[in-house]
């Protein structure tokens, strides 16, 4: 053993961690790794939709598309698409893109393939005489899935949704690499300035992580036992 | 827009495309030893998971949720910057002189693989069912060797696609090292595309080396499955 422990570097620096340099400056810490998960995961959402809709398609072409897509990005490590959006966005527009939207669309497009499998296996878990019975009613495909088979589905998927949070947030970490002030990315500031902490300040922000995200897998296991429950 | 001028040949020959080979190397080397540690140490833990004293199943379970829900890179930095306060000073002095970077990246990633390995081998030997483990018992095997002889060879089989998904996912993960100044494929990408400002061509060439290793491996759970998987249940 080198020195024992000391958390009062935890303590100085409280509102730091939680919030950055929030309401003098930008926002930073807990509450920016909180608000990057939530945003990136609405928007991936709306993609894994789309992406989950295009692989089950009648069209032939569409449900290859989706798949070559899916197998790419599902074989590329996250890091690998953070910094191809930090390149790719600012010349694809024509103009710069602050860090946090480029690793908002990274984390979008990256967790778009997970969310677009839980909403194929969603979809495919309504038994087809629903469709068949919408259809028969003189609904048009579109509106069968809109409005029937998917309000189903959807509701057997939120507890994966929540998995998926849960991933997303534990995900937004990587947003160090491209200096966006989450937690991690504070953590390290703080690290660089005290110098001898380090043990205290990575520990702490793992037990952040860790209540934060077990909180979330409890409420999916809950919700999981009670869709079960009603079934 | 400005007019990008592609230079394929930056990445396909000379010195940039050494880096590129090492840093494969590197990848390779770190994912295969961790693999091994994280599978050891996921068996371990699953068996003390399902184990009857109760402190020791609360203590598998403490540690399954703690590392799972933990950001990965967190990990890494804890290990790499954090450990020397938690180990002995002769261990710390040994790991100075030694390649510690690397050390670190291994630490984090067998650790933090072997709880998601360890929760795939425990549905795994869920599906095997309860009778075995009885008829087992009650032919005089202790727990153990029951374990070892009769439940863990059938829960491994079942368990071999999730557990080569996992191993892929650590491959991806093992990117995470460059953090820490662990020059694998993602860390030469970025170094090459910092020296020759051939970006495009140099992430292209990194990317291509994981999804090419990434769809092998998915063909090969496909091919397992049907070859080894599908006989197994229709029994």
């Amino acid at each position: 053993m080198q020195t024992g422990f000391d958390f009062t570097v935890i303590w100085t620096n409280i509102t730091y961690f939680f919030i950055g340099r929030f309401p003098h400056g930008a926002l930073g810490g807990i509450a920016l790794t909180l608000y990057l998960a939530i945003v990136a995961c609405v928007l991936s959402f709306i993609g894994g939709l789309f992406l989950g809709l295009m692989g089950i398609s009648h069209n032939r072409f569409i449900r290859y598309l989706s798949t070559a897509i899916l197998n790419i990005i599902r074989g590329m490590p996250l890091l690998m698409v953070i910094f191809w959006m930090y390149f790719l966005l600012p010349a694809l527009l024509g103009k710069t893109v602050s860090e946090s939207w480029t690793v908002i669309m990274a984390l979008t497009l990256f967790t778009s393939a997970y969310m677009s499998q839980i909403v194929k296996a969603g979809v495919e878990g309504i038994p087809r005489g629903q469709t068949e019975a919408a259809l028969s009613t003189g609904l048009h495909p579109w509106q069968a899935m809109f409005y029937i088979v998917l309000p189903q589905g959807l509701r057997n998927m939120i507890p994966s949704f929540v998995n998926q949070f849960v991933s997303m947030i534990k995900d937004t970490s990587l947003a160090f690499i491209v200096g966006v002030s989450e937690l991690t990315h504070v953590a390290t500031q703080i690290n660089n300035r005290t110098i001898i902490y380090p043990t205290e300040i990575f520990f702490f922000i793992a037990v952040v992580y860790f209540i934060i995200c077990y909180a979330f897998t409890s409420l999916s296991r809950w919700l999981e036992k009670r869709l079960a429950w009603r079934k | 827009m400005l007019k990008y001028q592609f230079d394929w040949s930056v990445v396909t020959s000379g010195k940039y495309f050494e880096w590129l080979l090492s840093g494969l190397s590197t990848t390779i080397q770190l994912s295969l030893v961790s693999v091994v540690l994280s599978f050891l140490l996921g068996l371990l833990i699953a068996v003390m998971r399902m184990s009857s004293i109760k402190p020791v199943r609360w203590f598998a379970h403490g540690y399954l949720e703690f590392f799972r829900n933990t950001p990965l890179l967190v990990q890494i930095f804890f290990w790499y910057f954090g450990s020397y306060k938690i180990l002995p000073t002769v261990i710390n002095d040994w790991l100075n002189r030694t390649n510690f970077e690397f050390g670190a990246a291994v630490i984090a990633l067998t650790i933090y693989t072997s709880a998601f390995i360890a929760e795939d081998i425990r549905s795994g030997v869920r599906s095997i069912p309860k009778e075995q483990l009885e008829a087992a018992r009650s032919s005089g095997f202790s727990y153990i060797r029951s374990m070892q002889y009769i439940i863990l060879p059938q829960a491994v089989r079942i368990t071999i696609p999730p557990l080569i998904n996992q191993f892929l996912n650590l491959t991806k993960n093992s990117s995470l090292a460059m953090t820490i100044g662990v020059m694998e494929l993602t860390y030469q990408a970025r170094q090459v595309e910092s020296y020759t400002f051939k970006g495009f061509e140099a992430f292209t060439a990194a990317t291509l080396v994981y999804v090419v290793l990434s769809i092998a491996i998915t063909i090969m759970v496909t091919y397992y499955d049907k070859i080894v998987l599908s006989p197994m249940k229709a029994r």
